[in-house]
């Protein structure tokens, strides 16, 4: 199979099984596409590998984030005020996936985007793009026609969050048609909000488990290498987004755009979950 | 497209108008939406519930309302008779406590302990903080920056009722950005919290159960039509936001084939301005809040903000069942800009002594455009969704009066 086409599924497995050979938890890191700016949210995009990200989310802005808290809310408003767009967002992954071709990224953002650019067409162009996976918030089992279903016929994962309210009689609907891994939603909120306590953690893994064998990446409220540690004690993986877009935020200058530190700024940070990450099974 | 037997089935098991509807919520919602649906799919057939709803509509509400015969405006268009089913005479002063009365007593039959509500012109804020005191559960009420100051009598009104009402800055600071914070505090609580949301759109239940909780209007409506008249009208109108009130008073009357159905939006500057409300007139299918239904949008995807004097109506969605009614021709929907709904609110005010909520202005405006074209003999039979008194600061405003 040449790299051009494969599918998404394969890109995503290949890392995790990577991640089982070193033995440790990977580092799943959120940015908004667009971010402050086009430009910058390149820049830093191509950066994160190097920086320790094994597997990126890259968030579709809308106007309407209604699971996200301030900080990827402010994210989604800078991003759409820098003119950013779905196709934009798409060329920012073909120029990502220009240079990187092992790196997974998960398109993660809500429906009304993906559904007004047509779901064939986008699911042609994202995949062709280099795309590996979608997640897609707006999008319970009960919805699966709409995207869910066309998305795994195209190659590519549909990643479902997972949350604290899903109960054993509701897993086995979530992990069905599911594939790449699964999304743990470690508390009931939005984005950037509290963290669950370890214990929670490792319950909620006990009974994810018992529905699937995909890896589990836990997200939410996680700020710092420590926490990350601590959830990629259990976890397959650990997600990081609104911190990470905070540093965004506050690498800006008074005018609300980009400076010089933007992008390392992120990097560094990066750096230090990864770190949190990579050890904390040692 | 195919007509169905019945406009009044709907939606399916999974919450469909069509092609509109449904649920697109995130997981952490969905089983609360499913308890929400059993529990309503419970109280439904429990006699014990209806008798408690129709307790607290008559005796803490006040319905029946009356329906009134609106002879002087009716004289001066000149032609079709004109009634007003007055919902402004309901405790509040709007049809939005019917559905409240309804629904916090789903909350208390699910033992629910805490009440949240997003609000527009404040009057849902004000009907669900209302009936949150009279029930004893706590009560906040999310309300757009920019509608706090539009709105500020019915902000100190749901203070005064115990309510924490909280500003929301982000998006464009009014009603559609309260229900995006609606939505954010119910993730957040999903434990002891019940949405009361104010209108016929969301997920699945909502746009079903707002209607069942509003069809009073319609139910009573009809009644008295036939009881005044001796038959049914040749048109029912009421201004749509969401269009709770609309659906409510339309419902019953679907598979009336004669009558006519047509719902009024807001065309707040003008529809070739894009600022505006009218989002069934120039919009589009997609996706917000829960549910497929028309939206105002761009190319991208985005949702724009919507503009109408009126705050109750500036919402860029519509509920679902009205996408699909349009869609399949039973009702007609037409656009009313600030202007002429400022213009029916005075007319109304001056000929027949009753101050109406802008909202329901836009309706007026639609038949001084109707009645006069119509013959002496029709009849027009309209949802006079609430009292303007809330509106007097808008609207001096408006006409430049410093009060
Ligand atoms: C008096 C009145 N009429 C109409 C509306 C519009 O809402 P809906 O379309 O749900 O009836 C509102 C909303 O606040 C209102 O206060």
């Amino acid at each position: 199979m040449s790299e051009a086409i494969i599918g998404g599924q394969d890109r995503i497995a290949k890392r995790f099984a990577k991640l089982k050979e070193e033995g440790r938890a990977g580092l799943v890191t959120f940015i908004t596409a667009g971010d402050p700016d086009p430009e910058t949210s390149f820049e830093i995009l191509k950066q994160l590998p190097e920086a320790g990200a094994d597997i990126i989310e890259l968030g579709m802005p809308f106007t309407d984030p209604m699971a996200d808290g301030p900080a990827i809310q402010e994210a989604s408003n800078r991003a759409l005020a820098a003119g950013m767009h779905m196709r934009k967002t798409l060329s920012l992954v073909r120029g990502f996936r220009d240079q990187d071709h092992e790196t997974p990224i998960i398109l993660m953002g809500y429906y009304n985007p993906i559904y007004i650019y047509g779901v064939a067409e986008f699911l042609e162009d994202a995949r062709n793009a280099g795309v590996d996976g979608l997640i897609v918030v707006d999008l319970p089992p009960e919805e699966d026609d709409e995207l869910c279903v066309p998305t795994v016929k195209k190659g590519l994962s549909f990643i479902r969050l997972t949350a604290p309210t899903s109960d054993d009689k509701r897993l086995p609907k979530l992990v069905q048609n599911t594939s790449g891994f699964v999304y743990y939603v470690s508390v009931a909120g939005v984005t950037g909000a509290g963290s669950a306590s370890n214990d929670q953690i490792i319950e909620a893994m006990a009974r994810l488990r018992r529905h699937t064998d995909l890896p589990i990446a836990v997200g939410f409220g996680i700020k710092s290498a420590a926490q990350a540690a601590d959830v990629a004690k259990q976890a397959d993986a650990a997600v990081v987004g609104s911190a990470i877009v905070s540093k965004i935020a506050e690498s800006l200058d008074e005018n609300g755009k980009a400076t010089d530190k933007t992008a390392s700024m992120v990097t560094g940070l990066v750096r230090e979950l990864a770190n949190g990450v990579r050890n904390a099974r040692k | 497209m195919s007509k169905p037997n019945s406009y009044r089935t709907l939606p399916d098991p999974d919450g469909h108008f069509g092609n509109f509807g449904g649920r697109f919520v995130a997981e952490t919602l969905m089983p609360l939406i499913l308890e929400l649906e059993q529990a309503y799919k419970d109280a439904k057939s429990d006699p014990a519930f209806k008798k408690e709803m129709d307790y607290y509509l008559k005796h803490y509400v006040g319905r029946a309302n009356p329906l009134y015969f609106a002879e002087r405006l009716t004289d001066h268009l000149g032609g079709a008779k004109i009634y007003f089913k007055r919902e402004d005479l309901n405790h509040t002063g709007a049809h939005k406590i019917n559905n409240c009365i309804g629904q916090i007593l789903l909350a208390k039959r699910m033992g629910k302990t805490r009440i949240i509500a997003e609000t527009g012109a404040g009057q849902h804020g004000v009907a669900t903080a209302t009936v949150c005191a009279r029930f004893g559960l706590p009560c906040t009420v999310y309300m757009g920056a920019k509608d706090i100051e539009r709105q500020s009598p019915n902000v100190f009104r749901m203070k005064l009722l115990g309510a924490e009402v909280k500003p929301v800055v982000s998006g464009s600071r009014s009603l559609k950005d309260a229900m995006n914070e609606a939505l954010r505090d119910w993730v957040t609580n999903v434990e002891d919290t019940f949405y009361i949301i104010g209108t016929a759109a969301g997920p699945h239940p909502y746009p079903e159960l707002v209607r069942d909780f509003q069809s009073v209007i319609g139910i009573e409506a009809r009644e008295q039509i036939l009881e005044a008249e001796g038959r049914l009208p040749d048109q029912i109108i009421a201004a749509v936001g969401g269009g709770s009130n609309a659906i409510g008073l339309f419902h019953p009357f679907l598979d009336d084939k004669e009558v006519e159905v047509v719902g009024v939006e807001a065309a707040g500057h003008g529809i070739h301005t894009g600022k505006h409300a009218a989002s069934l007139s120039a919009g589009k299918p997609g996706v917000l809040h829960g549910n497929r239904t028309y939206l105002l949008m761009d190319d991208d995807g985005q949702i724009k903000e919507a503009d109408s004097i009126s705050a109750g109506l500036d919402y860029p969605g519509i509920g679902p069942e009205h996408s699909w009614l349009k869609d399949i021709g039973r009702a007609r929907y037409e656009p009313i800009g600030d202007h002429e709904a400022l213009d029916a609110f005075k007319i109304c005010s001056e000929l027949e002594g009753i101050i109406p909520a802008l909202e329901c202005s836009h309706s007026i405006a639609q038949i001084i455009k109707e009645a006069p074209k119509m013959g002496k003999d029709k009849i027009i039979l309209m949802c006079l969704s609430g009292r303007g008194d809330k509106d007097i600061f808008t609207v001096a405003e408006a006409l430049g009066v410093e009060l």
